[in-house]
């Protein structure tokens, strides 16, 4: 897989990439309202399924931000709203300099060509009628482009580039295995040189050995061709190992974003403490106590989304201001550089164990007096 | 908060032998294309109370072994040989009907997905009752109290009105929940769990993880959790059973195995996945390839196609015989399979703590 060899016309970049001034995507209030409707021959609108409400992100050339939060907190929404595979309903996506918003599909496709997206699921994302040659090429046909080689021996370096067999050209998705395919995508990706690749759970679907082959893969390409990367994941540890910015998702929007070293050891809002707290570690010896936050019930309805904070019902700090009044997003006290939080009452920055454990679930609070015998 | 107990507690088997003691278990299933040996002479031991966690990727065999247990391959193609004894009774030889007493009462299980393991056409107490029901001669009002109970137990909020809700209007934490609810209905000896947390978000795994730990510690049943993620093991399993294309290559306590693994391909489990205060600088470590095929599985050692020491052991001797399980030195039931020597690994520990 290190046999990853340069891109024909693409310059190298250096490893660490160009300067973090100029943004390569610039995303504000970006919003996204699924509209609910009920009647059979006259529809009107009874409410709105607010995935994505309000969220701003940017990411520079070459670097990687990691959306991270659990499903239905509206991260894939982001990703599709980013390559205009869902029209926003509000706010901006702007890229390479240029506002996308809302550009008419016809002129997309000059856009797509630096902003390409990579899927979670490598058995869908596949058309099984085509041969692995036609999806790699497809892109740089509906674009125009004729590589001086040809589209065949190019789609061919592009499969040698992901670690694949240039020879397996015309075989059909069905013949390759999970992590195959997840490079196959991979290469349909690379086919246009993007500047920015949208990767929505790339290894998620995939088994733990494989994952992290993908993962050096996607690390490899970005190095060598100083590719921006959005990664939307729920694992918090791969999120870590890839992404230099990392920003928490939940019910829609950004709660915390911060650069991985800072959310990951000082983190502010309760949500990103209680997520930290959640992951289990193959540490037997549990050398370190970490700290143990159980919240109760699952993410709330984005139809109708709690009042002021979002993660109010499920926190455990959670006074009338949250109710109140939604907290800004911004750099609150004792914050370094760039680590923004949306909390009125934000946590110690640490992720040290503390004196007693947060235990909201009810079916686990009979325990909760005990600290917990096994961490 | 406490349950009554089932009117006929487990019998407590004899100190000597162990609750569930499973002996060279295999399942072969004839397909056109050969015989696909998913379970390749599988042993392990659980005791009341403990917690085994059965490690792999797909199709190394763990979910075929935990049907085996259920005796869900009655009445299949599947060729299941070995021993399964079950305080005593060989589970392998049990005919169906005697099965059928045993299945969801002394022995149960949780599935890896909710919704597709509950009936759609159900209202989840209805389910939870049925599950009662078929092993307790009680009346249909009794059998709804106790889902209606269970479904407290397990952390439902207004569990008398959730009862009467349809499977697709929980949530996936709460169909979990729900599965939890009725494999515990009857107090089973033995919860099988597949991949209880997989298709579920951190914050609920780890609800549903220190659930299982609860509800094991006041029911003192023996628990199976069949998972891929070492983290989960290592957060609530007390042994730790590491397979692959079907064969056991490594077994012993999660200490053991976890702080000093013995196999390449454990070593490679643990260094391929992130972790959460790992070096972010440092590549990651994949297993080469893929899994093998069960129908032409690799000679030798099944591993040794992917492995990256094979070339520390002289003659050929990966490819060319089967590693037997061997005891390590230093623990009293810590096994690994492989040819490598004490001398040898210590000696890769060493260059790889240097690096």
């Amino acid at each position: 897989m290190s046999s990853t060899q340069h891109l024909p016309g693409q310059t190298a970049v250096p490893a660490d990439g160009p300067s973090a001034g100029e943004n390569l995507l610039e995303v504000r209030g970006l919003t996204k309202h699924f509209p609910i409707r009920q009647g059979i021959v006259f529809q009107r609108q009874v409410g709105a399924v607010r995935a994505v409400d309000g969220v701003d992100f940017t990411v520079g050339a070459g670097r990687s931000l990691g959306l991270v939060g659990e499903s239905g907190c509206g991260k894939s929404t982001t990703g599709r709203l980013v390559t205009r595979l869902l029209e926003p309903t509000a706010g901006s996506v702007l890229f390479d300099g240029e506002d996308i918003t809302h550009t008419p599909e016809a002129r997309m496709k000059e856009a797509r060509r630096n902003l390409q997206m990579i899927f979670q699921d490598p058995y869908s994302s596949l058309n099984p009628r085509h041969t692995v040659g036609t999806i790699v090429e497809t892109p740089m046909r509906l674009n125009g482009i004729n590589p001086p080689q040809g589209h065949k021996k190019r789609a061919q370096e592009l499969l040698e580039t992901v670690g694949l067999n240039p020879e397996h050209y015309n075989r059909y998705p069905n013949e390759f295995s999970g992590g195959q395919r997840q490079r196959i995508g991979i290469a349909r990706a690379l086919a246009l040189r993007p500047k920015l690749i949208v990767a929505d759970e790339p290894v998620s679907a995939l088994d733990v050995s494989i994952q992290a082959q993908i993962v050096n893969l996607l690390q490899d390409l970005q190095r060598e061709f100083g590719i921006a990367f959005v990664f939307i994941a729920h694992d918090l540890a791969v999120v870590r190992h890839f992404c230099e910015r990392v920003a928490v998702m939940y019910l829609g929007k950004v709660v915390e974003v911060a650069d991985r070293q800072t959310l990951y050891t000082r983190p502010r809002h309760p949500y990103t403490h209680a997520l930290l707290s959640a992951v289990p570690e193959p540490d037997p010896d549990g050398t370190r106590r970490r700290e143990r936050i159980r919240l109760a019930g699952d993410v709330p309805s984005p139809v109708d989304p709690p009042s002021g904070c979002r993660f109010r019902p499920r926190c455990w700090k959670a006074q009338a201001k949250c109710a109140a009044e939604e907290p800004p997003l911004v750099r609150i006290s004792g914050n370094p550089d760039g680590h923004l939080t949306a909390c009125h009452f934000p946590e110690e920055p640490s992720v040290e164990a503390r004196a007693q454990d947060i235990v909201l679930d009810p079916a686990l609070s009979g325990s909760a007096e005990s600290p917990a015998s096994s961490s | 908060m406490s349950l009554q107990t089932s009117p006929h507690p487990a019998q407590v088997a004899p100190a000597s032998a162990p609750f569930l003691d499973v002996r060279d278990l295999r399942v072969h299933f004839p397909t056109e294309d050969g015989i696909v040996k998913s379970v390749d002479g599988v042993s392990f031991t659980l005791e009341k109370g403990s917690t085994l966690g059965i490690v792999g990727e797909s199709g190394s065999g763990k979910s075929v072994t935990s049907l085996a247990l259920l005796g869900l391959h009655k009445g299949t193609r599947a060729q299941v040989s070995g021993e399964i004894r079950l305080e005593g009774r060989d589970l392998v030889a049990l005919p169906e009907h005697d099965m059928r007493a045993l299945r969801g009462r002394t022995v149960s299980m949780i599935f890896q997905d909710p919704l597709s393991a509950l009936h759609p056409y159900f209202t989840v107490g209805a389910q939870i009752a049925e599950a009662y029901q078929v092993h307790h001669r009680v009346s249909k009002k009794e059998a709804r109290d106790r889902a209606v109970e269970m479904l407290k137990r397990v952390g439902i909020p207004q569990p008398d009105r959730r009862a009467k809700d349809y499977p697709h209007q929980f949530s996936g934490g709460m169909r979990q929940r729900a599965m939890i609810a009725m494999s515990l209905v009857c107090d089973p000896a033995l919860l099988i769990a597949d991949e209880p947390t997989t298709a579920l978000d951190v914050t609920v795994q780890a609800q549903i993880l220190d659930l299982i730990r609860d509800l094991q510690e006041e029911f003192g049943s023996a628990v199976i959790l069949i998972t891929h993620d070492l983290g989960v093991v290592a957060d609530i399993a007390d042994d730790i059973l590491v397979m692959y294309g079907g064969r056991r290559i490594e077994y012993g306590s999660v200490r053991d195995v976890l702080t000093r693994p013995e196999h390449p391909y454990t070593w490679g489990l643990l260094e391929s996945m992130p972790h959460i205060g790992g070096d972010v600088e440092r590549r990651l470590n994949p297993i080469a390839g893929s899994p093998p095929s069960l129908i032409d599985l690799p000679s030798g050692c099944a591993f040794h196609p992917r492995c990256t020491f094979k070339g520390w052991v002289p003659h050929g001797l990966c490819a060319a015989e089967r590693p037997e399980l061997l005891a390590v030195a230093g623990t009293d039931r810590h096994i690994a399979a492989c040819h490598l020597t004490a001398e040898t690994k210590r000696e890769i520990r060493g260059r790889r703590a240097a690096q």
